[in-house]
C-alpha cells in the first residue's frame, strides 16, 4: 500500500510527463490549473491518466473543485 | 411526438409518454465507454412508480418541494418524473457547487426532500451548512456501498413503495420546478417555472428540431441546467426518443460516444465548441499536403452547396471521415449557455454539421431565439421561437437597446422575491438584462450586458461584448472587455473607457509581438469602439458552471485592483 507522499510523488511525476514541465517544478501545494495553465477539460484527461496508472476509478464529482495536488492526492489515496 | 397542448402538466405528459412507447429506448447509461443501463420507457415507469408511492409514503404532494443533486444520470430522470408523479415542485440544484452553496439553496427552496448520490452526500452531509437547512427531512442517496455509512440519509435503491402511487393532477400555472439560475448576474435567484412554461417551451423547440423513437441525444450539460432538462428529459421523452448518459464526461468518453450510440443531438457550450474545433483543426494540419488540399477542396464545396440551408446527407458524402467520427447521425450540435463566437460556429458548419446558436435564459424556461438554419448566420442567435414575442426596449439610434420577452414559458416569478420579481417582469414583459438588435431579416443581435458598457462622447452606445469579437483568437488564455466604470463606478458619464483583461498562459511573456498584434486588432475597430486601457491580470477567471465568465465576479475581483496602476495604455 501507497503512503499518500509517495501517491502525491507519482501525481506529481505524471502530471510532470503529461504536460512537458521541468522535472521537479511541481509541488503538492500547487494550483495545477494555475501552474500548468490548463482549463477544465484538460484536467479530466490528467484524472484519466491517474485512473490507468493508479487502476481507480475517481468519479467526477468527487474531484469537482480540487484544483491542487495535495487535495487530489487525498482522494486519489482513498480509493486506493 | 405527444401533442402537449392537451396536457396541463409535465407529469401528465411524461405518463402518457410512459405508457405510448413502452418498447422504445428510454435511457442508456455508459460509464467509462462501457454501456451499464438500458431503460426502454416501460422499465422507466417500473423504476419510478415505487419511488413515487415512496415519496407519498412520506407525506410528499402537491405544494412540497424535492432536490435533486445528482450528475447526468438514469436516476436523476427516473427521480424527476417521481416527484412530478406526486405533484410536488422539483428543486434541480447543481452538483458542482460547493457543499456550503448547495445547503444554502436547500434551504431557500424549503425542500423536503433531497435525491442525490451517495458520493455527493458523502461530502454534502459532513459539511457544517447542513444544519442551516432544517426544512429537509430526508435524503435519499442512490448507489451507496453495501456497508456505507448512510450519515441519516436513506437508500434510493429500497424505496419500493408497496402499492400503487395516485397521481397527482396539476394545474398548467403550478409551479413545476424551482430553478436557480446561474447567470452571470450575480447571487442566483430561485425561477418558478409553471407546468405551461415547459410544455409551451417543448412545443416552439420541438417544432423546428424535432425528437422521434430512434433519436438518441447526447446529454452533457448538466441536467439541472436548463438547456440539459429541456432537450435532455423533457423534450426526448415526450417524442419517444432516447436519452444518453456518461458517469463521466472525460474528453474521451465523450468523443467515443458519438460513433458508439450514433448520436442525434447533442447540446454544448462554447469552451466545448472550441475545444473540439481545436482538435479537428490539428487533424487537419497533420494530413499530408495532397489529402490536406483534397480536404480544403471539398470542405469549400460543402460551403457552397449548403449555403442556404444544411444538406446532411451530401455532406456527409462529401466530408465521411468527419462525419463518421461524430457516428454520422448527427443532425445537429446545439450550442448555448454563452455568447459563441461566429467562428466557431461556422467552422462546423462548413464541415456540414449545424451549430445551432440560440439564446435565452432560465427565467424562460431556456430559448427565446434559435436559428432555423434557413439559413445559417453565425453572426446572429436566430430568430424568436414560435410563441414568444420579443421586442427591444428603449432602442438607441443603432436600434440596440433591452431585450424583452412575453410569452408563456415566462416564469411565475422568483421564490420568494416579490420585489426582484417586479422589477424583472414588468406589464408581462420580461427584462433580460440583455442588450440586443433585429436585424432587417428578424434575427436577432446581441450586444452584451446592460450595464457593462460605456457611451461615448460623441453619444455611441459600446458594447463590451460586441468589442470582445475583435479579440477572438487572441493567444492568450482568457480575456474580457470591461467598461472602466463598470470595475471602479466613477459617479460620472464623461470620459467612460473600454479595458481589454487579459489573463496570460501559463509561463507565456506579455511580449512587444503580443502587445503590438492587441494594438492591430483595437485600430481595425470603428474609433469609438476602441479599447483605451489593458489590464493584465494574474489569477484565472471565475466561471459559472456552464463555464460562462462571471462578469460581475471578475469585476469585482478587479475592483480590488489599483486602477490608475493596473490599466496600461494601449
Amino acid at each position: 500500500m501507497r503512503t499518500i507522499e509517495q501517491t502525491t510523488q507519482e501525481i506529481l511525476e505524471l502530471a510532470t510527463t503529461q504536460f512537458k514541465v521541468p522535472a521537479g517544478s511541481l509541488a503538492a501545494d500547487d494550483d495545477f490549473y494555475k501552474k500548468l495553465g490548463i482549463d477544465s477539460l484538460q484536467a479530466l484527461e490528467m484524472l484519466s491518466r491517474l485512473e490507468n496508472h493508479f487502476r481507480i476509478e475517481l468519479p467526477d464529482y468527487e474531484v469537482q473543485g480540487v484544483s491542487d495536488f495535495k487535495t487530489l492526492a487525498q482522494r486519489v489515496q482513498a480509493r486506493l | 411526438m405527444l401533442d402537449l397542448k392537451k396536457y396541463n402538466s409535465v407529469g401528465e405528459a411524461l405518463r402518457d409518454a410512459l405508457e405510448t412507447w413502452p418498447t422504445e429506448v428510454c435511457l442508456i447509461e455508459s460509464d467509462r465507454g462501457e454501456e451499464k443501463q438500458r431503460f426502454t420507457y416501460r422499465n422507466f415507469k417500473d423504476k419510478a412508480l415505487p419511488l413515487a408511492k415512496s415519496l407519498q409514503d412520506l407525506g410528499i404532494g402537491p405544494g412540497d418541494r424535492v432536490a435533486i443533486i445528482m450528475t447526468n444520470q438514469s436516476k436523476w430522470l427516473i427521480s424527476a418524473y417521481a416527484i412530478f408523479f406526486c405533484g410536488a415542485t422539483l428543486v434541480p440544484l447543481d452538483f458542482k457547487l460547493k457543499p456550503e452553496e448547495q445547503w444554502q439553496l436547500l434551504k431557500h427552496s424549503g425542500a423536503k426532500v433531497l435525491i442525490t448520490e451517495y458520493g455527493i452526500w458523502r461530502q454534502l452531509g459532513s459539511s457544517p451548512g447542513r444544519s442551516a437547512a432544517t426544512c429537509l427531512k430526508t435524503v435519499l442517496a442512490t448507489e451507496a456501498p453495501e456497508n456505507a455509512d448512510m450519515a441519516g440519509a436513506e437508500r434510493w435503491e429500497a424505496m419500493k413503495g408497496t402499492n400503487a402511487p395516485v397521481f397527482v393532477l396539476q394545474k398548467r400555472q403550478d409551479v413545476a420546478c424551482v430553478v436557480y439560475s446561474s447567470g452571470t448576474g450575480g447571487t442566483p435567484k430561485g425561477c418558478m417555472m409553471t407546468h405551461e412554461n415547459y410544455l409551451e417551451q417543448c412545443m416552439a423547440l420541438t417544432s423546428l428540431y424535432p425528437f422521434w423513437p430512434g433519436v438518441h441525444y447526447l446529454s452533457i450539460l448538466p441536467t439541472n441546467h436548463a438547456a440539459d432538462f429541456m432537450v435532455g428529459f423533457i423534450g426526448p421523452l415526450t417524442c419517444g426518443a432516447a436519452v444518453v448518459h456518461l458517469r463521466t464526461l472525460r474528453p474521451e468518453y465523450v468523443r467515443e460516444a458519438f460513433p458508439q450510440y450514433q448520436i442525434t443531438y447533442v447540446t454544448l457550450v462554447p469552451l466545448v465548441m472550441k475545444n473540439l474545433q481545436k482538435g479537428l483543426q490539428a487533424r487537419f494540419e497533420a494530413l499530408p499536403a495532397s489529402k490536406r488540399k483534397a480536404f480544403e477542396a471539398l470542405r469549400n464545396i460543402n460551403r457552397s452547396l449548403t449555403k442556404d440551408r444544411p444538406r446532411l446527407w451530401l455532406s456527409r458524402k462529401l466530408l465521411p471521415q468527419v462525419h463518421e467520427a461524430f457516428g454520422g447521425k448527427l443532425e445537429a450540435i446545439i450550442v448555448g449557455g454563452s455568447f459563441s463566437e461566429p467562428e466557431t460556429l461556422q467552422f462546423f458548419y462548413d464541415l456540414g454539421i449545424p451549430a445551432v446558436n440560440a439564446y435565452g435564459l432560465s427565467e424562460a424556461v431556456v430559448c427565446i431565439t434559435v436559428n432555423d438554419l434557413k439559413p445559417f448566420r453565425a453572426d446572429t442567435v436566430g430568430k424568436p421561437l414560435p410563441g414568444m414575442e420579443v421586442a427591444i426596449r428603449n432602442p438607441d439610434t443603432d436600434g440596440i437597446g433591452e431585450v424583452t420577452v412575453r410569452s408563456k414559458t415566462v416564469m411565475a416569478g422568483y421564490l420568494n422575491e416579490p420585489e426582484l420579481t417586479a422589477e424583472s417582469i414588468v406589464d408581462g414583459w420580461l427584462r433580460t438584462g440583455d442588450m440586443g438588435r433585429f436585424d432587417s431579416t428578424g434575427h436577432l443581435q446581441l450586444f452584451g450586458r446592460k450595464k457593462n458598457m460605456i457611451v461615448t462622447e460623441e453619444g455611441k452606445n459600446v458594447y463590451a461584448e460586441d468589442v470582445e469579437q475583435a479579440f477572438e483568437g487572441l493567444l492568450v488564455k482568457e480575456f474580457c472587455v470591461f467598461a472602466a466604470n463598470f470595475i471602479w463606478p466613477q459617479r460620472s458619464m464623461v470620459n467612460e473607457r473600454l479595458l481589454l483583461v487579459i489573463h496570460l498562459e501559463h509561463g507565456q511573456a506579455f511580449t512587444p509581438e503580443l502587445k503590438s498584434e492587441i494594438s492591430t486588432r483595437n485600430a481595425r475597430l470603428t474609433n469609438y469602439k476602441r479599447v483605451h486601457g489593458l489590464v493584465i491580470y494574474e489569477e484565472d477567471f471565475p466561471l459559472t458552471a456552464s463555464l460562462k465568465i462571471k462578469r460581475s465576479e471578475l469585476a469585482q475581483r478587479l475592483a480590488a485592483l489599483d486602477r490608475e496602476q493596473s490599466i496600461q495604455p494601449i
